[in-house]
């Protein structure tokens, strides 16, 4: 078996990556499916983070995932808050009829 | 070869959970393959050395994030099977963008190389003989104390936002005045009645 290095969890951060962004093409209906799609777009910037400050010996990337989570938390909060106040006033959460605000 | 093999179990169940969380059909089982997802990217935390960032995120992501989005999905009453509608004609365009985005980032993970001065460059190098914990902790209240300060303030905008937004007063709810109970007089409260012997109160 070959030795593992950086180039195999950057991979696993690629394609955590992108079916993050498959994700939010596919799920139109659904803000929730959205919101974890985003949450697994920055959890495969977080293996990258923690990956390169491994194999570099540099603290300062695992550092950066640690605020990468604060927001990625502050984010979940504030979506989770927006999509409640916005099945109240409507009753369904489909992305494809937000037009509320006419921009 | 422990850990390889490690690593090759962590990866594959965090990849398959996270294909399931865009695909499932009902939305809890999203959450749990969320939660699974994360899990298993903890383990590869673990692996890669970084035990506090590991834990890190089981806490605030299995504990937290996690149990939040549980908590909305029940509490929403939505009609599930509707959601899933337009999930086939959706499919052929984000699945055309996600292959054209892996192939984009194998051409980079491709052709990609460290700089040679890289070593150099370090912001915060990995001290000798510390534990994961003991080094992190001495970066982020030492160097980066205001980011960390920062960091703080954000979740505090965020935990007000989040309350603001979904704070509603309902009408008719009794709640407790403080002015109108401290307010009150004698005046209001006792009345004073002259009772003829067997007549009672009447009226």
């Amino acid at each position: 078996m070959m030795e593992i290095g950086l180039g195999h969890y950057l991979a696993v951060a690629a394609v955590l990556f992108t079916i993050g962004v498959f994700g939010i093409f596919v799920n139109r209906k659904n803000v929730i499916i959205l919101l974890m799609s985003i949450e697994l777009i920055l959890l495969s910037v977080n293996v990258n983070l923690v990956a390169f400050s491994s194999f570099l010996g540099d603290l300062a990337g695992q550092v950066f995932a640690l605020f990468v989570l604060t927001v990625a938390a502050a984010e979940a909060a504030v979506g989770l808050a927006i999509l409640v106040v916005y099945f109240r006033n409507r009753g369904d959460i489909s992305v494809e009829g937000v037009n509320l605000m006419k921009g | 070869m422990l850990a390889n093999l490690a690593f090759w179990a962590f990866s594959g169940v965090a990849i398959a959970s996270a294909l399931m969380v865009v695909v499932a059909r009902n939305p809890v089982r999203s959450v749990l393959f969320l939660i699974l997802a994360f899990f298993s990217a903890a383990g590869l935390f673990v692996l890669l050395g970084a035990e506090f960032l590991a834990m890190l995120l089981i806490v605030v992501y299995v504990g937290a994030v996690a149990v939040l989005f549980l908590f909305v999905v029940m509490m929403l009453d939505i009609d599930f099977a509707e959601l899933k509608q337009g999930f086939l004609s959706y499919l052929p365009l984000g699945g055309l963008i996600g292959i054209v985005l892996a192939a984009e980032l194998a051409m980079i993970g491709l052709n990609w190389e460290a700089a040679p001065q890289a070593e150099a460059l370090r912001a915060a190098a990995m001290p000798e003989g510390m534990s994961n914990i003991e080094a992190l902790g001495t970066v982020i209240y030492d160097q980066y104390v205001y980011f960390f300060q920062a960091a703080g303030l954000i979740l505090l905008v965020a935990m007000i936002g989040a309350i603001v937004l979904t704070l509603r007063h309902k009408p008719g709810v009794k709640r407790q005045s403080v002015t109108a109970q401290v307010g009150r007089d004698r005046k209001d409260a006792v009345e004073m009645l002259d009772i003829k012997p067997g007549q009672g109160i009447g009226e």
